[in-house]
């Protein structure tokens, strides 16, 4: 905005005898305002940097202790030592891979037992109770299990992973299958369409916006599993660095775990988003 | 497109009984000529819509029959193809993608899909709509869409269940236009569900006046002069009019207050 398109309101606002003066002086206050707000994000984050700086830089212990802890400038270096270390990069793949193997299953299975579930009232009555009864337990408490029942402890942490995003994925595509309008069933129907065309062309392309909400839900959930996962049973990746980071005494390497965790959290969400954003975008409220 | 002979089929409602749970919905005895259009008429929530469906094979009768070209029709195929009055399209394909839809079941071969779909595009007035989605075309023109849809199934029998119930009236009388002309080319047999009577005495060579819940024929009218330009000022309409309104328990004149 400048100061020029701003005028018009100005005018209206102010009596003929004021404006010239006003004009020249309301907008770039205005606009200044507008700068400020726009900055205002950054604040809290620099004042949280302020106070973690000047907490660890005074090794402050009241109640809190904050001596034992890293300073940003410590934790910086750290990131910059770690991302010229090519092993630091493999416990990142594993991670990943971890991840995309577990939630690609979780995703497949998650959809295709949901599809049952809402289209089948027998495959309802038989599988519904079984996901009742495993649902409220959490994917983490399966660890010792998933390491008795998996040869290697790799595909332990690829089962947990995919239990605990299978949930949402299931419960999604079963209220999917639940809100899909009839009509559109009914038209297919009337048109020629058999059981599988209708799934197909009709059940599977209209359950999508479900789905990928159910799917957003997964990945966070993936990833709080497969961390764990990898702290308490990994041989690599970055939960597992983190963890050792932290019995090696490396806490500015527990923070940089953290903020890598994150970071990869954050862009397979948004990978997520994306990719349901094109698979929906006939979706009222998209554009196009 | 197939054939300009009458490529409607006979249908024939044999003592048909459709139940709800919690009791008859519809009980109708008729028979419908090939090429004929005969218009359910009846209040809203009479069961008229379910009449359709069990034609369609999307809803059981509890007894009787529904014949299509003499064969049992219980379940939905392209024979009887069906437009709603609700969105059926499917929000996720273009207009023409839809049309594309309806061929694709009936095994046209991908080349030429293209080609038929903008000919039936064209032939419902959509001529440069075809590669919007339905959320950017309006009410009238989905229901275009739709019509053309539903033709390119080739059915032999269109069922339309308050097609245009949800238009304005102006664009309302531009769908009933268009259903003719549709209808003059192609000559299916046509079961066109309605609430309104105007409707009813503008499209269809016969109106099954229904009873409320179950729904029954009350009378079934004879439209005087069938889909004639003007028709609808002579005195026969008015006539017909009069009679069917006195049917459906409505008294000519306005209330007194």
């Amino acid at each position: 905005m400048t100061t020029t398109q701003e005028r018009p309101t100005a005018d209206l606002l102010s009596t003929p005898e004021t404006t010239g003066a006003r004009a020249a002086t309301v907008p770039p206050n205005r606009s200044r305002l507008r700068a400020i707000r726009r900055l205002l994000p950054a604040v809290p984050i620099l004042a949280a940097l302020a106070a973690w700086q000047l907490l660890t830089h005074h090794d402050v212990v009241a109640w809190l202790r904050f001596d034992k802890l890293p300073g940003p400038a410590e934790v910086g270096a750290s990131i910059q030592l770690q991302l010229e270390t090519p092993v630091f990069y493999r416990h990142v793949l594993a991670s990943l891979g971890r991840i995309l193997t577990g939630f690609a299953l979780a995703g497949v299975i998650g959809v295709l037992v949901g599809i049952a579930i809402g289209r089948s009232r027998t495959t309802a009555a038989l599988v519904r109770p079984l996901i009742e009864v495993a649902r409220p337990v959490p994917a983490i408490a399966l660890v010792p299990i998933a390491i008795l029942l998996f040869p290697t402890g790799e595909q332990g942490i690829v089962f947990i992973t995919a239990f605990a995003a299978f949930f949402p994925i299931t419960v999604a595509t079963i209220h999917a299958m639940k809100t899909l309008p009839p009509v559109w069933t009914d038209a297919a129907r009337t048109l020629g369409a058999n059981r599988w065309q209708v799934l197909v062309h009709v059940v599977f392309p209209g359950a999508m916006p479900s789905i990928f909400s159910g799917l957003s839900v997964s990945m966070g959930v993936a990833w709080i599993c497969v961390i764990s996962a990898e702290m308490i049973s990994g041989q690599f990746g970055v939960g597992y660095w983190t963890w050792m980071s932290y019995s090696l005494l490396d806490y500015a390497g527990v923070v940089t775990g953290m903020l890598t965790i994150g970071l990869l959290g954050f862009t397979t969400s948004w990978a997520i988003e994306r990719i349901g954003r094109r698979v929906n975008r006939w979706l009222p409220g998209e554009g196009m | 497109m197939s054939t300009a002979i009458a490529t409607g089929a006979r249908v024939e409602l044999r003592d048909v009984r459709i139940d709800y749970a919690d009791g008859p919905a519809a009980e109708i005895d008729l028979v419908v000529e090939p090429g004929e259009v005969v218009i359910l008429l009846g209040p809203s929530g009479c069961g008229k819509s379910t009449i359709l469906r069990a034609l369609a094979g999307l809803q059981p009768v509890a007894a009787g029959a529904a014949r299509v070209d003499g064969e049992p029709h219980d379940h939905p195929d392209t024979k009887c193809a069906m437009v709603f009055q609700e969105d059926a399209l499917l929000p996720w394909r273009t207009a023409r993608r839809n049309v594309e839809f309806a061929l694709a079941m009936r095994g046209v071969p991908r080349r030429q899909r293209r080609g038929i779909a903008a000919g039936l595009l064209d032939q419902v007035g959509l001529t440069g709509f075809a590669d919007h989605l339905p959320r950017r075309l309006s009410g009238g023109m989905r229901q275009r869409v739709q019509l053309a849809r539903t033709l390119a199934a080739e059915p032999r029998v269109l069922l339309m269940d308050e097609p245009f119930g949800a238009l304005d009236a102006q664009t309302r009388l531009e769908m009933q236009r268009l259903l003719v002309s549709v209808w003059r080319r192609h000559r299916t047999t046509i079961l066109f569900v309605t609430h309104d009577v105007d409707e009813a005495l503008l499209l269809g060579d016969r109106v099954v006046v229904l009873t409320s819940r179950p729904a029954r024929a009350a009378r079934i009218v004879d439209v005087a002069r069938p889909r004639q330009a003007g028709a609808q000022l002579g005195p026969e309409f008015a006539g017909q009019r009069q009679e069917i309104l006195a049917l459906l328990g409505h008294s000519p004149d306005l209330p007194q207050s």
